[in-house]
């Protein structure tokens, strides 16, 4: 038997080709280069390379037309591309933030040697040593680039090729946090874990959609369901599964146990990272999934989604208000987000797309700045977690203070932030879409998450400081640099987000 | 060959290493719970492959043995690492974890 060579459009898939090959290269450099530079060189490789894969997905994606690639099995699409740019572009900041050494005395924020035991001899000696733990520079690449892979993957095998090279290094990243290694080891593990099962439960999924179909490819996936009517219990099981897999990436109720334990347990930096980009890659594979290759059973899924997101608002809203640790209010902030953007699927529409695009780009701004901002909050043992310390931050750093309001403001959905457009335009959309009973949940959800949020600022601003309390560290250029634009994007996205609008709008349709 | 028997099996085995993951408390038991939920999936893509006639089932059966052999990798460190600390007598916070 003859098989055809494929053809492969190198051009549609240069940023995904360039975050890889850096990713290899950022391996060499772990062997090659020696121990004085190689911290610089890694980090200056990385932040050149993602800028470098964010240009050319710009280029690429404003002359090339849209299309599928490399046999059907990459869909290099408006909503495709859109997602790749945030999630660059959200790479790009955490990458900044993670580089900075300024604010811990001890160094950066990643143990100095992962394997080390937690608390033995050995730890003690390698931090006095000063080693550094550059290993996760390639684990970051590797990361990207099975998120590229995995929002513009049209074939439910490179699906899931992309979930694992996204996931697989998440797993790692998690477990290197510098203070509290128990902490954070165990949050690895339940990472790993529990992520492992989701990634076994979706590919079973697969298996069985591929046997109720006889394909892989979203589109032929498409065409097949609409063919055949028989064995429809089949195709329940299978998609139900999917969904299960996919949700528990995103962090949805009741697939959510593991996002306060691992978003508390690791570096907040790499918390940061995981909240944005990859919560953006989630929802970006699930949302191809759903849209594209299961769209002609949505009146079969979309009850599944509705339960899903009344329950991912709620519980994330009414949790976080008992939550007393900034990072675990940040994560719960973070469930409840990921059910207003669920709201979205309620309509398979040109308009929940765009609505959902929005979305993602306020949100995974906003994120980062957030958690940037948590880790200047600190005491001699570390970051200063405990909401009841941040007490008067307001009257020691108004600066921070301010801007960390802003974002609980934006989260909150305040008009005149990015949050509120955010959540406007995706209620606007699922009321077209016939969703009314969602949207008054939503609403609802939104007072209770206000309520939170508020009380922070009150008591960062209206409660006298500790005399021991922490301090706010001052950065250096490049995280405040990247705070900053976090922020003015923030801002401008809140005031003038109509031509956003306008160009998630324009890019919302899917290829099959 | 009845395609559906072996959609029955595999279904089987996936349920047993469902329900092991979820009833288990050692670490390494419940990881190889998952291996046989990835095999479970594995045998329904090969037995589907037949059934439809394409090569897609097959091929897609090596690459999750590719994921499987780096999740394992992944795991056994991470599982080794927590081994390790949780031996020692350093006790910096509570214990998240069920397990």
């Amino acid at each position: 038997m003859r098989i055809p060579t494929p053809i492969i459009e190198y051009a549609l898939i240069l940023p995904m080709l360039i975050v890889f090959g850096a990713a290899v290269l950022s391996v060499g450099f772990e062997a090659f280069i020696s121990n004085k530079y190689r911290r610089q060189s890694q980090v200056l490789l990385t932040v050149s390379a993602l800028a470098l894969a964010l240009i050319a997905l710009i280029i690429v994606g404003n002359t090339n037309a849209r299309s599928l690639a490399v046999e059907g099995t990459i869909a290099f699409d408006g909503p495709g591309v859109f997602m790749q740019f945030i999630i660059l572009l959200s790479s790009i900041l955490a990458t900044l933030i993670m580089a900075e050494r300024r604010v811990d005395p001890a160094g950066d924020a990643f143990a100095p040697r992962a394997s080390a035991v937690a608390g033995s001899e050995d730890e003690v000696i390698v931090t006095k040593m000063g080693l550094v733990q550059t290993e996760v520079w390639p684990l970051l690449l590797f990361s990207v680039s099975g998120m590229l892979l995995f929002v513009s993957a049209n074939d439910f095998l490179v699906l899931f090729v992309g979930l694992e090279v996204m996931s697989l290094p998440l797993y790692l990243l998690a477990a290197m946090a510098r203070r509290r290694r128990l902490l954070s080891q165990e949050a690895a593990l339940k990472y790993f874990l529990l992520g492992a099962f989701a990634s076994a439960i979706l590919l079973f999924g697969i298996a069985l959609t591929y046997a109720y179909t006889g394909e892989l490819n979203f589109g032929a996936v498409s065409a097949g369901i609409s063919a055949n009517n028989n064995a429809a219990g089949l195709l329940t099981v299978a998609v139900g599964l999917v969904a299960v897999g996919l949700l528990f990436k995103v962090g949805a109720v009741p697939f959510h146990q593991w996002v306060p334990d691992v978003y508390t347990g690791s570096a907040t930096v790499v918390t940061a990272f995981m909240a944005s980009a990859v919560k953006v890659a989630a929802i970006g594979g699930l949302l191809r999934a759903f849209f594209v290759a299961y769209g002609g059973y949505a009146w079969d899924w979309r009850p599944l989604f509705w339960a899903v997101a009344i329950l991912t608002m709620l519980v994330g809203s009414i949790v976080a208000l008992s939550q007393i640790d900034v990072k675990r209010m940040l994560a719960y902030s973070s469930i409840a987000n990921g059910g207003f953007i669920l709201i979205g699927f309620a309509s398979t529409s040109r308009a929940g797309t765009a609505a959902i695009l929005f979305y993602l780009l306020t949100y995974s701004l906003a994120t980062i700045g957030a958690f940037a901002l948590v880790t200047l909050v600190r005491d001699p043992s570390g970051e200063a977690n405990n909401i009841t310390r941040w007490k008067g931050l307001g009257k020691k750093s108004p600066l921070m203070a301010g801007l960390f309001g802003f974002y609980l403001l934006s989260f909150a959905g305040i008009p005149l932030t990015s949050g509120f457009v955010a959540k406007f335009t995706i209620f606007v959309a699922a009321v077209a879409g016939g969703a009314l009973p969602l949207v008054l949940v939503g609403v609802v959800a939104s007072v209770i998450a206000a309520f939170f949020y508020i009380r922070i600022i009150i008591l960062m601003f209206f409660s006298d400081p500790d005399p021991d309390g922490p301090v706010v560290v001052v950065p250096s250029k490049i995280t405040a640099g990247a705070i900053a634009f976090t922020s003015v994007a923030s801002a401008v996205l809140g005031v003038f987000p109509q031509w956003v609008i306008d160009y998630v709008s324009s890019v919302s349709v899917f290829l099959r | 060959m009845s395609p559906e028997a072996y959609l029955i099996l595999s279904s089987i085995i996936f349920s047993i290493g469902a329900m092991g993951v979820m009833l288990r408390r050692n670490a390494i038991v419940a990881f190889m719970s998952i291996e046989l939920m990835l095999n479970a999936a594995n045998l329904a893509l090969v037995s589907s492959s037949r059934t439809w006639g394409n090569l897609t089932g097959q091929v897609s059966a090596f690459f999750v043995m590719v994921i499987a052999a780096c999740e394992v990798v992944i795991g056994l460190a991470i599982i080794l690492t927590i081994f390790r600390s949780r031996r020692s007598a350093s006790v910096d916070e509570p214990s998240l974890l069920r397990w």
